[in-house]
């Protein structure tokens, strides 16, 4: 009896069995699931940049050594998620490269500038929000790695989002200037926030297939409606408001409605046009080609030990704190 | 700093040495964080920035309390001049580049760790505490970063080139460990501070055991540089500060 491979892969897609990495699979599906979570570890990893750039400036000790985990954090999901996509047959150099030389996309959102230190709870509140409406989707997902790699993923990403709610929080209780910094941080940021769940689903290219392999099982406009409904319950605790004049709660969608998004500016920054697209990328070529010599060096001793000793030294050893 | 509680005068300095010299060093290898040559790397290396970081709020916390009420851990963070602080020069030199990172991590790490072996025996039982707690963590930042000094010196002959550049640079700036301050003189007389004489021998058989690996060569210092303690710092320190205490000073007394 001949097994037809594509009928058995959509059938434990339908029994919602995960697919594992020596199972057959559609080219496409591998495809797409290496785009996707390659873009999503290049996302954490250039995530690191505007807020690494207010580590040494955080206002007190306590919020720089959280700013730093919090930070630290992101690599660390970089390197799951490279991971996860290695188990599809690409390298991580290979989607390293692909991110210097701008065939693989990032985040837009890490394409905007962070400009006080309100920005660090802004972000952390509404980036690492939207963020997790998305991850927490993605647990879910059926691609094996992936979905277990969000899973560690979402564990951590509370904490990011609390504790970006809660310098908001003490901004918003502090002095006048504090407050005002609070409000412009979320005028800056709400509407980026909004456009990380991308396109709308009527422009979606890629979204009905995603969502028919369960790779995505929410749409993107369905994602960004339950970010706003949440949001507009947090910005109360605020005191603050989002600058959306026309957010209203729609009694007969039990939902809110808001106002128009400005997809000019998404595809503009899309398109690499964003206010630090060009710094993000330089500051991620920057790093890799410094850090050429470490790694050719990395591997040359490691040859060496290879053939001298039976065992080489634990290069790579993670603290797990 | 007025009023000391007494027989702290001599106990704060040290402290706040101590404080100083663990949060700059943190500072400094902060700044990797995001731009390192390996993810991984850029990992750990933030890791020991954290656990720097820990050490010296223990440290400043402490001081704190000595020094009474009106202070805490952000006011002798961020509210000290250049000229308050007491950290080793090594500490506030720029990066410059993961070979001189690397390399000061391992001179102060294998520093602190033949040091607190010492201060965990301190009749400050505080002092104590917080030495044999920091010492686990030591313990993995002298193997990260004796490691990556093998890995380094004995990689490829461009990396030799870098780590022996590296140890050019630091050459004049590992005496400073073991240079006695008058409060360290005052304190050993109570058991409460480290004779930093007893363990340079144990420091430098640690160096020249990892170098013999590396293939790399010690070089002695000609002309130590050994104000830090004394509060005699350089312009990195001053840029430092004005970068890390930024928003302490433009918005005087706000909560964070
Ligand atoms: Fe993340
Ligand atoms: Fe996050
Ligand atoms: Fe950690």
């Amino acid at each position: 009896m001949q097994v037809n491979f594509e009928e058995l892969f959509l059938s434990k897609i339908d029994k919602e069995i995960k697919i594992e990495p020596k199972d057959w699979m559609p080219e496409k599906y591998r495809q797409t699931n290496i785009r996707q979570i390659s873009q999503h570890a290049h996302s954490e990893i250039v995530g690191m940049l505007p807020e690494g750039a207010w580590i040494t400036r955080a206002p007190s000790l306590k919020r720089k050594a959280i700013l730093l985990a919090k930070v630290q954090d992101e690599g660390g999901h970089g390197l799951y998620l490279y991971s996860a996509a290695e188990t599809l047959g690409i390298s991580r150099d290979e989607m390293t490269d692909q991110l210097l030389t701008g065939k693989a996309k990032y985040s837009s959102i890490f394409n905007y500038p962070s400009l006080t230190w309100a920005d660090m709870g802004a972000i952390g509140w509404l980036v690492d929000g939207a963020a997790i409406l998305n991850q927490v989707m993605l647990c879910r997902t059926s691609y094996g790695p992936y979905a277990r790699a969000m899973v560690r993923i979402c564990k951590e990403e509370s904490f990011h989002q609390r504790q970006g709610f809660e310098i908001l929080l003490v901004l918003s209780q502090g002095t006048d200037e504090q407050k005002a910094m609070c409000q412009d941080a979320i005028n800056r940021w709400w509407w980026p926030s909004l456009m990380m769940f991308g396109p709308t689903d009527s422009e979606s290219t890629n979204s009905d297939q995603s969502i028919k392999w369960k790779i995505k099982r929410k749409s993107n406009d369905e994602l960004r409606q339950q970010f706003v409904d949440m949001a507009v319950q947090q910005i109360k605790v605020l005191n603050m408001t989002l600058p959306d004049a026309d957010l209203k709660w729609n009694d007969e969608r039990k939902h809110y409605d808001f106002g128009a998004i400005n997809w000019d500016e998404f595809w503009q920054v899309v398109k690499g046009n964003g206010p630090c697209n060009k710094e993000r990328l330089d500051a991620r070529k920057k790093a890799w080609n410094d850090g050429a010599w470490v790694r050719e060096a990395a591997i040359a001793y490691a040859e060496k030990k290879k053939k001298s000793l039976p065992q080489p030294l634990q290069g790579g050893a993670l603290k797990t704190a | 700093m007025q009023q000391p509680i007494p027989n702290s005068q001599f106990l704060i300095p040290y402290c706040l040495h101590l404080a100083d010299t663990t949060l700059i060093l943190s500072h400094r290898n902060s700044e990797w964080c995001g731009h390192g040559p390996i993810l991984e790397q850029d990992i750990a290396l933030t890791n020991i920035a954290l656990d720097l970081l820990g050490q010296a709020r223990n440290l400043y916390q402490y001081a704190a309390t000595l020094m009474g009420d009106e202070f805490d851990e952000d006011k002798l963070a961020y509210l000290r001049n250049p000229s308050e602080f007491k950290n080793h020069l090594i500490t506030e030199r720029p990066n410059e580049d993961w070979a001189v990172t690397v390399l000061r991590q391992f001179y102060f790490s294998s520093f602190q760790h033949y040091f607190y072996s010492e201060l965990k025996n301190s009749s400050d039982k505080q002092l104590a505490a917080i030495a044999n707690k920091s010492l686990k963590e030591v313990a993995y930042h002298l193997r990260w970063s004796s490691e990556w000094v093998i890995r380094l010196g004995d990689g490829t002959t461009e990396s030799n080139a870098k780590m022996q550049n590296a140890v050019e640079v630091l050459k004049d700036y590992t005496d400073e460990f073991f240079v006695m301050s008058n409060e360290e003189i005052e304190l050993l007389q109570q058991a409460i501070s480290v004779d930093l004489s007893t363990i340079k021998n144990n420091w430098q058989q640690k160096i020249n055991e990892v170098f013999a690996e590396a293939t790399l060569q010690f070089l002695y210092s000609t002309q130590p540089k050994i104000g830090g303690k004394l509060c005699q710092h350089t312009q990195y320190l001053t840029d430092l500060l004005v970068d890390m205490q930024v928003l302490q000073r433009t918005y005087p007394n706000s909560v964070w």
